[in-house]
């Protein structure tokens, strides 16, 4: 607000009439959005604490919210800011943390719960604000900005999902903000280098930094910046009253404002992130050991075991590739027609005591007293699954997954089994007689029957080996990290432990780490067989809702779904602004004469509605080829762009109402086509609104319900 | 051969116009005949001829694809329905037209790859219509460079090089679609741009655009990778017309109204027309039967049809039917049930009602049968008149063979818990109610009391009790089930599954009362005839709806490639190795000129984006007209290659080399235009205009040089030694086959 002013100030006119009339327009300006302001908080902040329950996500990002308050580390696939202003705002309001979020519907009781409502309530309040700012700066048109306002403040929608503990009013707040300092950067081309120009550019790489920060999604707004930076660079190179030197200052100004700056505080969250969550938890085992022993309660944590592998000892091996997982064994045989009906061996990410083996010599002396031997490079050893008593195993049979390796199997009881057993343990960058030094030696277990490699494929069994890692053996002998192996936990009561002050991972080699996990699991959220799925195009449509608490007669239901007056309007506006532009931009490039106040509307809707329409595409088109499982409310951001386009259309549509009628009509025309729409928007919301605020009684398709009559699509579940 | 009538300096040597008759003479003289020909056209078409056309039979055996294309010749040749998810159908039918002139009578098993032809079958007919096609793109080349605004010895380079590669050479030599792909796709840039230069008088030249729009069909029938050409075309096409309406000078409507209809409307019509082709030619049943819906079976002859012909059309209570599952995933089944109940308790403790199984059986049996059954009445026979079944009846269906009742209840199905249990119910175990009527719901109904109509209709069965769904679950069940479908009814209504939908497949009336006799009944076949139709566009969206979404198991090729790999040409592909001796054949670029073209890519940009700064900044290198000409340039041949390469980048299915071929032709189009803009306009000094010249003769010449060390590896013959092979080895990566003696 305080660079609005100051730009007003500005353009204070001599005149003095006209500087009244700017100031009867601030004043008005200043009561709209007093407005505005007033009815976003207070549909958001409206029954912030119904249902008492958790709802929906919130049983993870309340949970996440916790963790960071309780110090302990956890792993989720998106970046860490969302869940620490979450967990801050928690701690802030005097939240202990000590909820355990375990699934929906369980009663939040005395814990305190609403400060972390309350904070992304309060976030998403900004967000029809921010829209009616955008707008007014891009159509420079009070009625344009309320238009788009309303149908926010308004949207059944929007209210839910900023209603509850969750990263998408985060992560719109900060989109919305981008793009609100991207325009208000815009409108300061004529004045560069001034204390304004740097504060929206600052800004502007602040926000990129938040959105990248809360999810990845925030990559797409970081692209509708780069573009509209790309243009701007353009415009100024063919501006030839600069020089070259001129155009470098503006270049180095946006490599610093808009990359470097941004850069370093996604940089800089994650090392808070990386310093606050010290303490072990659910996380670790998606990490290398280098990374666990960070962690504070982690075996590894100042760990002390034997220095070097030893025959008898009990340990836990882990592959060295990012996310790699453990080697693993269980209670279950490979199904008919994937190789031999021996049982399973995988690599699985979490920490278990299916993940232990003993170390065994080729023959099967094993009780000595006294020291036990240690194993050395080339050694022939054989690995026994601790729980299952059967031997790591290969054999001439194809892997379950890579066709053209061979399947790797547990066989033979208390181990006893046959000369398929055996492996020879090959130290990466040793000679023959070296000891397997524990957490650092790089390993590799060759086969000694068939001469491949043991190796971890990265690809996800099926749900007959309980979605873990394929395990294979490799006859190509390349040395990868899919190959190597560490031996993790190290037991032999019979050695001296020596404290393992080791390893203790750069802060780069933690954060390129954490992505490739992140990025990993993004994609390894794979839609499920029995789940209906939503699909890209039933979004605009509002084809399908989310269930966010309740799901029969007697629950308090919530139910994530737009105004569909709106949603069908905002798509219905879409077409429309389509044509328009095609009829305004046949009718420049065919050299009509229009006129200015044409010539104006034209360039509003090419300029301002060409950016919101490009963000709306960079927002939604990207959604139809990731193969990830998706949900309705990824398209949230988009629908944003989509209003705010809404909001320019309709405006110009009728302020256009001249060219059917003569002007008092036109103006009454218009009028009542702005009454119409408002009468519209307030009405539905009045239909809708139980969907936001809770519902409870009979679904919608029995008679008696408060929503009778308003199923107006079957998909819909209320 | 007509030629071009410009003539320029550097090329007036070898070209000759046949006559030279004065203006005076021509008037004393009543028919007179100029042409000009143009030699090095005739010259380059010729070559290109010799080089694909030349010993087109050998070698006499099965060469890499053909194996996975002969099967569909045959079929053609057969006039069985089948269908591929490679790409539509008229790549196909070209090369089942080549089958078809030679004689070929499909009677040809295509198991493997160099398996040998044996003396019936026309090796050279079926391989002629590809060659010819990669001949001919030569000349198109040569062509398209003149109508791009470049001089005849750019043309003749771009020519050269395409006639020299050797991967073209071999990718046109046998029974593949590529070569058909590229020639069709240059066909249409030349009439696009032999219509956009040829001056606005004339209406003779909406002819050129008109054969554009039929090359463009035709290049995204043959492959849908034309798809990425003919949206690049459409955008060239769509600009020149945008600079039209902003011309003030002409009326417009008209212009853009014939380019709509030739560049949109009749490629659509067009490739629809294909796709009647093809579903007139192939009317009998076959092995891809399955896949297609009960309606579109009955079409064909044989089959389905035979079964189906002459059923009673609507389904009355007394009706004997079997209920065929919308989903042809994983496979095509009928709703089935046996003498055999489910277990008391499954493997994990669960327990179950103990009720008789019903399933999901993907083979006709007589266990698939069941009769529809009014609950209101024990009649299991059709009365007279036949009483029709309507949208929202409630039925029983009754096995015919067991007598169980289709029944469903609040117990756990067996493979997904999450939904209940679908069983055949007897009344001998007091224990648990009945639960076994049914509401039939058409999802497909134009009407809300229309009849339940035998193939027609697609049903969902609504169980009553509990409102839940019968579906197919797709999960197959233990030994226990005989590894038989799962059926289940899921009480989740979500929207539109096709594994909730059901057929009636094969239908006919009940008339034993007795269970023997209808036992007898349901053993005999079906009988009677009538003809039942559905219409060409249903066929149509149903076969092209299918063709994109079936998906064949990916399965990983020894010789397949990864996209970035085809720049540097890393990987080769090995398409036929003589049965006893060293000869073989190998899709294997020529080096040097996928080296020439890759440095034109680079060169381009580079260039393209030092214009672009310099004259954003206000210094025009080049007049107005010669920048129009590199733009143009680097619109077809950059943005061509650009649009048939990218996609790549992003699909996950198997790709090889050979896919790489049309973006490369786009990049032999750019070499010798590049090299000509440089000549004339970046060099000023004569004797770096001579260097360059210098140049361009080393390098043609090392072209030709490593098209002859390769050819013997592109025709087959030689058979080279193991040493000589080695020697041909250029990179590690290559993969070439020696036979050890």
């Amino acid at each position: 607000m305080l660079s609005w002013t100051r730009a007003a100030t500005y353009r204070a006119p001599a005149s003095v009439a006209n500087a009244i009339e700017k100031g009867r327009r601030f004043a008005s300006h200043r009561v709209l959005l007093m407005l505005v302001v007033g009815l976003s908080f207070s549909t958001r902040l409206y029954k912030i604490t119904e249902p008492p329950h958790v709802c929906w996500d919130e049983t993870h990002f309340g949970k996440m919210g916790s963790y960071y308050i309780n110090r302990t580390f956890f792993f989720d696939v998106h970046p860490p800011l969302g869940k620490m202003l979450i967990g801050l705002a928690g701690y802030i309001t005097g939240y202990d943390g000590t909820f355990p979020f375990i699934k929906p519907g369980d009663k939040y009781e005395h814990h305190n719960y609403w400060g972390m409502r309350g904070f992304c309530a309060v976030l998403g309040s900004f967000l029809p604000i921010f829209a009616y700012l955008i707008v007014l700066e891009l159509s420079q048109s009070h009625t344009a900005a309320l238009i788009t306002a309303s149908l926010l403040i308004f949207d059944t929608g929007c209210i839910s999902i900023s209603q509850y503990i969750l990263l998408d009013p985060i992560l719109m707040f900060f989109i919305m903000a981008a793009v609100l300092s991207m325009v208000k950067f815009n409108q300061q081309r004529h004045r560069p280098f001034t204390a304004p120009w740097w504060l929206w550019l600052v800004l502007i790489g602040v926000n990129l930094a938040g959105a990248l920060g809360v999810k990845f999604v925030g990559l797409f707004v970081i692209v509708l910046v780069g573009l509209n930076t790309v243009w701007d660079l353009w415009r100024l190179l063919g501006d030839l009253s600069l020089s070259l030197v001129d155009i470098a200052k503006h270049f180095l100004a946006r490599v610093v404002g808009l990359i470097l700056l941004p850069l370093f505080i996604y940089v800089t969250i994650f090392a808070i992130h990386f310093v606050v969550l010290n303490k072990s938890g659910p996380g670790d085992g998606f990490f290398s050991s280098a990374f666990q022993s960070r962690l504070i309660g982690n075996n590894l944590h100042n760990a002390s075991m034997p220095e070097y592998l030893a025959y008898g000892s009990t340990i836990t091996v882990k592959n060295l590739r990012i996310a790699g997982g453990y080697l693993h064994s269980h209670w279950h045989l490979y199904p008919e027609g994937v190789g031999a009906r021996q049982q399973q061996v995988t690599a699985y990410l979490h920490k278990d005591y299916n993940n232990l083996w003993l170390v065994h010599r080729q023959d099967n002396n094993t009780s000595q007293s006294g020291t036990p031997d240690l194993v050395r490079h080339g050694d022939i050893i054989r690995l026994e699954h601790k729980e299952t008593t059967r031997n790591l195993h290969s054999h001439l049979h194809e892997a379950p997954l890579t066709k053209k390796h061979f399947q790797v199997t547990g066989y033979g009881t208390n181990g006893t089994g046959d000369t398929n057993d055996l492996w020879q343990v090959e130290v990466c960058g040793g000679r023959k007689g070296d000891l397997v030094k524990v957490l650092r030696s790089k390993v590799r277990f060759l086969h000694r029957a068939t001469g491949c490699v043991l190796y971890s494929s990265g690809k996800t069994l099926p749900k007959w080996g309980w979605e873990q890692v394929e395990v294979t053996c490799s006859p190509y002998l390349k040395e990868t990290p899919s190959s190597q192996w560490n031996i993790e936990d190290h037991i032999n009561p019979r050695l001296p432990n020596i404290s393992l002050s080791v390893l203790k991972p750069h802060f780069l080699e933690i954060l390129l780490e954490s992505h490739i996990i992140m990025i990993r699991g993004n994609s390894g959220l794979k839609p499920k067989d029995n789940e209906m799925n939503s699909k890209p195009w039933h979004w605009p449509i509002n084809y399908q809702g989310l269930r966010f608490s309740g799901v029969n007669e007697t629950e308090y239901r919530v139910y994530l779904l737009g105004n569909p007056v709106i949603w069908w309007m905002n798509l219905a506006t879409l077409g429309l602004y389509l044509i328009m532009v095609a009829v305004a931009s046949v009718a420049l490039q065919r050299g009509f004469s229009l006129g200015p106040k044409r010539m104006e509307h034209a360039c509003v809707l090419m300029r301002g509605g060409g950016l919101l329409l490009l963000g709306w595409l960079l927002h939604y088109v990207p959604f139809y080829t990731m193969g990830r499982v998706l949900y309705y409310h990824h398209y949230f951001p988009a629908m944003l762009f989509n209003t705010m386009l809404t909001g320019i259309t309709l405006d110009i549509l009728l302020k256009s109402a001249d060219l059917l009628l003569r002007p008092p009509y036109s103006d009454w025309l218009q009028r009542v086509g702005q009454m119409a729409f408002l009468f519209t928007v307030l009405y539905s919301f009045y239909l809708f609104h139980p969907l936001s605020y809770g519902m409870t009684g009979p679904l919608a398709h029995e008679p008696g319900s408060a929503m009778a009559g308003l199923k107006w699509m079957d998909s819909w579940e209320f | 051969m007509a030629g071009d009538v410009e003539t320029r300096g550097c090329v007036s040597g070898i070209r000759v116009a046949e006559s030279r008759i004065s203006r005076l003479e021509m008037l004393q003289r009543p028919l007179v005949v100029t042409a000009q020909v143009d030699l090095v056209l005739v010259l380059v078409s010729v070559l290109a001829l010799w080089t694909r056309l030349s010993h087109l039979s050998y070698p006499n055996a099965v060469v890499f694809d053909e194996v996975y294309y002969g099967q569909f010749v045959s079929l053609y040749m057969k006039r069985v329905f089948f269908i591929d998810d490679s790409g539509p159908p008229l790549g196909h039918m070209i090369l089942a037209l080549g089958a078809y002139l030679g004689g070929f009578d499909g009677n040809f098993v295509w198991n493997r790859i160099g398996a040998e032809y044996p003396s019936s079958v026309s090796v050279w007919s079926l391989r002629l219509l590809p060659a010819l096609c990669g001949a001919l793109c030569v000349p198109l080349v040569y062509l398209l460079t003149l109508e791009l605004r470049f001089s005849h010895l750019s043309a003749l380079g771009a020519a050269l090089l395409l006639l020299l590669e050797n991967s073209l050479i071999v990718q046109s030599r046998f029974m593949l679609l590529e070569s058909v792909l590229i020639f069709f796709v240059l066909l249409a840039f030349f009439s696009y741009l032999r219509f956009h230069n040829t001056p606005d008088s004339s209406w003779f030249r909406y002819s050129w655009l008109l054969l554009c729009g039929a090359s463009c069909a035709a290049a995204v029938g043959v492959k849908y990778m034309g798809v990425f050409s003919y949206l690049l075309l459409l955008g060239v096409a769509s600009l020149h017309t945008w600079n039209l309406i902003g011309d003030q000078t002409v009326s417009v409507c008209v212009q853009c109204v014939c380019r709509f209809v030739c560049l949109l409307v009749v490629p659509v019509l067009l490739y629809v027309f294909w796709f009647y082709i093809h579903l007139s030619l192939l009317n009998r049943s076959g092995p891809h039967d399955q896949l297609m819906s009960s309606a579109f079976q009955a079409s064909l002859q044989g089959g389905l049809s035979r079964i189906t012909q002459g059923q009673p059309l609507e389904v009355a209570y007394g009706s004997q039917v079997t209920l065929r599952s919308s989903a042809s995933q994983p496979i095509p089944c009928w709703l089935h049930s046996h003498k055999a109940n489910y277990p008391i308790r499954y493997e994990n403790g669960r327990g179950s009602s103990h009720q008789q199984q019903v399933t999901c059986y993907p083979f006709k049996d007589v266990n698939n049968w069941w009769i529809v059954k009014d609950p209101g009445s024990q009649e299991l026979v059709v009365g007279s008149p036949p009483r029709p079944v309507r949208h929202g009846d409630v039925i029983q269906l009754v096995h015919g063979m067991t007598s169980r009742f289709l029944n469903s209840h609040d117990v756990a199905a067996p493979m997904s818990p999450h939904a209940q249990e679908v069983s055949g119910y007897i009344n001998f175990n007091v224990s648990m109610a009945a639960q076994n009527l049914w509401r039939v719901d058409i999802s497909n109904r134009e009407a809300e009391s229309e009849v339940w109509k035998t193939i027609l209709s697609e049903v969902r069965l609504v169980h009553v009790n509990t409102s839940a769904v019968l579906k197919l679950s797709g999960v197959s069940l233990p030994d226990w089930g005989f590894r038989q479908l799962e059926v289940v009814a899921e009480k989740l209504f979500k929207g539109h599954s096709s594994s909730l939908g059901w057929t009636v497949e094969e239908h006919r009336y009940g008339i034993s009362q007795e269970q023997k006799e209808r036992e007898a009944e349901l053993h005999s076949p079906t009988h009677i005839d009538v003809d039942r139709k559905i219409s060409f566009w249903a066929k149509f969206l149903e076969l092209q709806w299918k063709m994109l979404t079936v998906k064949q198991e990916d399965s990983e090729h020894k010789y397949s490639s990864s996209p970035l790999e085809w720049i540097t040409m890393e990987t080769n592909i090995a398409y036929w190795l003589h049965s006893s001796t060293n000869a073989q054949i190998h899709l294997i670029g020529n080096p040097v000129s996928w080296g020439v073209a890759n440095l034109s890519l680079l060169a381009y940009q580079l260039l393209a984006a030092v214009y672009l700064l310099r004259r954003r900044r206000g210094f025009k290198d080049l007049p107005d007209g010669v920048w129009c000409q590199f733009v143009r340039l680097g619109c077809v041949c950059v943005g061509g290659w650009v649009v048939n390469f990218v996609p790549f980048l992003l699909m996950e299915k198997t790709l090889f080399l050979y896919h790489y071929l049309p973006a490369l032709c786009y990049l032999y189009l750019l070499s010798p235009a590049l090299l000509e803009h440089a000549h004339t306009h970046l060099l000023s000094n004569v004797t770096h205009r001579r260097a360059l010249c210098v140049c361009v003769a080393a390098m043609l010449s090392s072209v030709f040089l490593s098209y002859r060390t390769f050819c013997p590896l592109t025709y087959g013959s030689p058979e080279l030694s193991a040493n000589q092979l080695q020697g041909l080895r250029w990179r590690d990566t290559w993969d070439i086959l020696y036979r050890r003696r």
